[in-house]
């Protein structure tokens, strides 16, 4: 009685806004129409794959999650080993790290055009090195630029996600270590990253939800339509949106679900598997 | 403390220190830069998004980089909060779209997390895997059936379209979750042993102790949706309902100058909240992270 007290408000809301239309969303996949629609198999889903456009979208954004994700976490634990110890400045440190996290998209993107326009200051001193002009948002540099935006925008959220996860690691694991005559290194790999795993499965969930993120910025910065290598799923989906494509929005989004929850539950189980293996 | 390690100590402040200042760059620019006067700012930027012809000549065409202002000037804020009526009032847009939502989202969410957290039914896990679920995926995913849902509830070009999802939003339920799980169940039955109701335990017990995964949330839940562009630009077609976040995109492209000037006012009361509620934000967002 008591839990549909507590969790009736949210499940009626939740059903009412995610799950029915996903269940929609699912089936409309299925068939030649919005709501009403005739029943087709799996048409949509080769249409889908037949076209071209799905094909980069999807390409292009398993690759930003693949370089980018890594990439964060990567610098966020860096950050977070060499900031966990008594250091000159810490805290203003940390504040500076995490302020970008705050800071609205819309509110820096000339900053970036700034910096990245073909007229821009990065090509000034490309320019001042005797080097040749790019045209940072119209080649495949845009998806390095998309890249170190979203390491601005989250290396201080990832690093303090880590920071707990290295303190929660008992001191007393490294002095033992280090009387056995560990060096410094092995104990970074025996100790530090074997306890940091749990910490390491939340942080790579929340830095996949915000590469979907980087939409904002893109979108912002180049439009509808950009650069090639910077055409993702969510532009795609957008677009067909507007081009009234019920049927291959709703097939892509189906297949991009498909991914997630089996990525997730990949990563949750691997997750139980170490917990058992440790304990 | 020996001199080798105080010394590699000082060497990392100072490298920390370097790329501190290459993190708040981007923000200090905007604020140096919503002080400069309309003709400096066009002086120095006017290059952006224009292709030079560098075979006439145009080789060296660049634009300049201005760190400091030729002299202060607020005519740009002038500008934006007394000459243009339009940014305050799409200021109170934003307002009235994200303060509901985080109030909203904070309390359905902590119910809805006491519930996943400390109660027991039936299918609990596998409904939170769900929840889970739809708070991973892009906006995009469901934009269809969402648009049909908001049409059949004829919310179609109201705040509420937008309101209404953000409030019952997974993202509250699972870090109200993660949070509460740290609670000890000692404490909760301790209540219970002396006769409290669930909803007694949840408002003196776990409320009080769960006041840094609040704020956190609450912080994260204002930044995510100060920011949000996809939602309105389905939504809320109508140009006067819009949030300042699509505005600030339209006044960047057309009037650069006054565009620094909203964008620090834009961005001001994320970053006074941020400060304000730094502690309670990190601790929030640590307690989320970690098992207990």
């Amino acid at each position: 009685m008591a839990v549909w007290l507590f969790l009736g408000p949210s499940l009626i809301g939740f059903s009412l806004f995610y799950l029915i239309p996903f269940v929609l969303g699912f089936y409309e996949s299925f068939t030649d129409g919005a709501l009403g629609g005739r029943f087709v198999g799996i048409n949509n889903y080769t249409d889908l794959l037949h076209s071209a456009s799905f094909r980069k979208a999807a390409g292009n954004t398993m690759l930003f999650t693949a370089i980018g994700v890594p990439l964060l976490i990567g610098l966020s634990l860096t950050l977070a080993v060499l900031l966990n110890r008594p250091l000159f400045l810490r805290s203003w440190l940390r504040t500076s790290f995490m302020l970008p996290l705050v800071v609205p998209v819309a509110s820096v993107v000339t900053v970036w055009q700034i910096f990245f326009d073909w007229n821009g200051t990065l090509n000034a001193w490309l320019n001042e090195l005797g080097l040749a002009r790019v045209d940072w948002m119209q080649s495949n540099w845009s998806m390095t630029i998309v890249v170190v935006m979203y390491i601005w925008k989250n290396i201080g959220y990832d690093m303090i996600l880590l920071l707990a996860g290295l303190q929660s690691i008992p001191k007393d694991y490294y002095e033992t270590a280090s009387l056995e005559g560990a060096g410094r290194f092995h104990q970074f790999r025996h100790i530090t990253l074997v306890y940091l795993t749990p910490t390491m499965f939340f942080v790579l969930l929340i830095s996949i939800i915000n590469s979907f993120k980087v939409f904002r910025e893109t979108y912002l910065l180049a439009g509808d339509y950009p650069y090639d290598r910077l055409y993702m799923l969510q532009h795609y989906m957008n677009n067909m949106f507007f081009e009234l494509d019920v049927q291959k929005l709703t097939a892509a989004a189906t297949l991009m679900v498909v991914c997630i929850v089996v990525m997730t539950s990949g990563l949750l189980r691997a997750e139980r598997k170490f917990r058992e293996y440790t304990e | 403390m020996n001199n080798y390690q105080r010394l590699s100590g000082l060497a990392l402040s100072v490298t920390f220190s370097v790329f501190a200042a290459v993190m708040l760059f981007p923000i200090g620019l905007t604020l140096v830069s919503s002080m400069m006067s309309e003709a400096e700012i066009s002086q120095n930027y006017d290059l952006i998004g224009k292709m030079v012809d560098t075979a006439n000549g145009g080789k060296d065409a660049f634009l300049n980089l201005k760190l400091l202002p030729d002299w202060l000037t607020f005519e740009q804020y002038a500008q934006v909060l007394i000459l243009s009526p339009k940014f305050l009032s799409m200021f109170w847009n934003s307002a009235g779209l994200v303060l509901p939502i985080v109030i909203g989202q904070t309390l359905v969410g902590s119910l809805a997390a006491y519930a996943f957290a400390k109660l027991r039914f039936p299918g609990r896990d596998k409904l939170f895997f769900v929840y889970l679920m739809t708070m991973l995926m892009p906006f995009q995913v469901t934009l269809v059936p969402n648009y049909l849902v908001i049409d059949m509830l004829g919310l179609m070009n109201r705040s509420s379209a937008i309101v209404l999802p953000g409030i019952f939003g997974a993202f509250g339920v699972f870090m109200m979750r993660q949070f509460m799980a740290h609670i000890p169940y000692a404490l909760t039955e301790a209540a219970k042993i002396d006769g409290a109701g669930q909803f007694t335990i949840f408002m003196r017990v776990i409320l009080p102790l769960a006041k840094p995964g609040l704020a956190a949330l609450a912080v994260l839940l204002f930044v995510d949706y100060w920011n949000m562009i996809e939602q309105p630009l389905i939504f809320l077609q109508d140009a006067v309902k819009q949030p300042l976040s699509l505005y600030l995109a339209q006044i960047n492209q057309s009037a650069r100058g006054v565009g620094f000037a909203a964008s620090t006012l834009y961005m001001t009361p994320m970053v006074l909240l941020f400060l304000y509620a730094e502690s309670y934000f990190v601790e929030g967002i640590q307690h989320s992270g970690i098992k207990g």
